[in-house]
């Protein structure tokens, strides 16, 4: 899928977070810059959530309940080690009826379950190719709903 | 009253011991850091904050020259919840060993008064910018426990664009100090950057983090120490025209710098020639997290006659409020 501005990358993540059913977990790759705290922000805006959505690259985990279902924001960048994630709560998380949005997933890949959704960006100049697909049935079903 | 402050909400394990506006002790344990993928990892940070939580508290004690605090505070949140939860566990539990009043103190709210540690100290009402890694916020602190959020970032930090803009210029971690460093020997005009704004007085550092990427891919050599130069100046511009405007709305002229960009040589020397405003610029060894400013926060409210019971609980995404 061919994205041209920030506004159609929000928009796709809006669309995600309006799709998205209990349970889902996204994994976002991209290199830096390329988009993924836009399309973070969309899905927040789709499950109904205003307001500011900072980057957790520091922090690790930022938690939404005001929206459609929470969101768990993540970001496993600065992550050396899996036991780390128990104590970010990832392993609650991930098997709860919320939505789990993951940026740099690949790091551990081991912690997603069977059945999410795989959101790839490429940068290309100012647009970004992006590429989704679903691990399993929910996924897919979420996947084509957008795509 | 001699208060013992605990922090273990994120990397640092760090205690200190206040008495007044006087620190007797502030001892700091970073965690092992690996320059790894150019960022900081910390290794079992939670973990880690258990097996050296014991004798960094014991250090501070020992070098306040004291066996028991008059009470002890601890960060009960923001931050990670497992993290959290050593030091806070840990606070009450000393607490209650040895009878004394115990409170959980907002890291934010730690950061955010971290001014009245300094001479001269801030009076209220005053604009505290808490600017870091983590976060990016300008607050209107009226009174002790009254505060407004002005203008937060929507996207990275100012300290996380430091770090990825560092990690573009394979200058390794931490970001903030090397750029700052390479900086003074550049032209911070020599590269056009963008000086992105959002929403109101809100900050967005994520567009020029990119726009330092597309001068980066465009430029065949570029000169490291002008793109630093040039990156600083704009990091600066923002972060200080929204206080300037917030001064301006709010009628408040006074700053207190916090958090660990406020280390920043150029935000320092350009914030204390901002006209007409008092800015309180914190030592450079308290802008990164400490125990402090855990302390100093703890020792106000206790002092203002607050005290937590010992079933207070972690609070992951707790405001300062």
């Amino acid at each position: 899928m061919r994205i041209e501005t920030p506004e159609a990358m929000e928009a796709l993540g809006r669309a995600l977070g309006e799709a998205a059913p209990a349970g889902t977990v996204i994994a976002l790759h991209g290199d830096l810059g390329a988009g993924k705290s836009v399309l973070a922000r969309g899905i927040a805006r789709g499950l109904g959530i205003g307001g500011r959505i900072p980057s957790p690259t520091f922090i690790l985990v930022a938690e939404y309940t005001e929206g459609r279902l929470p969101l768990h924001h993540c970001d496993l960048y600065r992550l050396s080690d899996p036991d780390e994630l128990v104590n970010l709560g990832l392993d609650e998380v991930l098997g709860g009826d919320g939505v789990v949005v993951v940026e740099w997933a690949e790091r551990f890949p081991e912690i997603l379950p069977a059945d999410h959704l795989e959101v790839r960006i490429a940068i290309d100049g100012e647009a970004r190719d992006v590429a989704i697909a679903g691990t399993g049935p929910v996924s897919q079903r979420l996947g084509s709903a957008v795509g | 009253m001699r208060v013992l402050g605990i922090e273990t909400s994120c990397d640092e394990t760090a205690a200190s011991v206040v008495e007044g506006r006087a620190i007797l002790a502030d001892v700091v344990h970073t965690q092992q850091i690996h320059v790894q993928f150019g960022g900081v990892v910390p290794e079992h940070a939670a973990r880690a904050h258990t097996e050296k939580l014991v004798a960094v508290v014991r250090a501070a004690l020992s070098e306040a020259g004291i066996e028991r605090p008059d009470a002890v505070a601890a960060t009960a949140g923001p931050g990670l919840i497992g993290a959290v939860l050593v030091g806070l566990c840990y606070g009450k539990a000393l607490a209650a060993g040895w009878g004394v009043p115990f409170i959980g103190v907002n890291h934010l709210e730690g950061h955010l008064l971290s001014g009245l540690l300094e001479d001269p100290a801030p009076e209220f009402p005053f604009l505290a910018l808490v600017v870091s890694g983590g976060h990016t916020t300008l607050y209107l602190a009226r009174a002790l426990g009254d505060y407004a959020v002005l203008a937060a970032t929507v996207d990275d930090a100012a300290g996380e664009a430091y770090d990825k803009v560092a990690r573009m210029l394979d200058l390794g971690y931490p970001g903030g100090p090397v750029v700052d460093r390479l900086a003074q020997g550049g032209d911070p005009t020599a590269v056009e950057l963008p000086r992105p704004r959002a929403t109101g007085l809100d900050w967005s550092f994520s567009g020029l983090k990119t726009a330092v990427r597309q001068v980066l891919q465009k430029t065949e050599r570029p000169v490291v120490a002008d793109v630093c130069a040039s990156f600083q100046a704009a990091v600066v511009d923002v972060l200080l025209d929204r206080v300037v405007r917030a001064a301006d709305e709010t009628g408040v002229r006074t700053l207190a710098l916090a958090g660990g960009v406020a280390a920043n040589s150029e935000l320092r020397r350009r914030a204390v020639a901002l006209p007409g405003m008092t800015v309180v610029l914190p030592d450079r060894k308290r802008c990164t997290d400490n125990g402090a400013m855990i302390a100093n926060a703890g020792r106000l409210h206790l002092e203002a006659g607050a005290r937590d019971g010992l079933d207070l609980g972690a609070r992951a995404g707790w405001q300062p409020a």
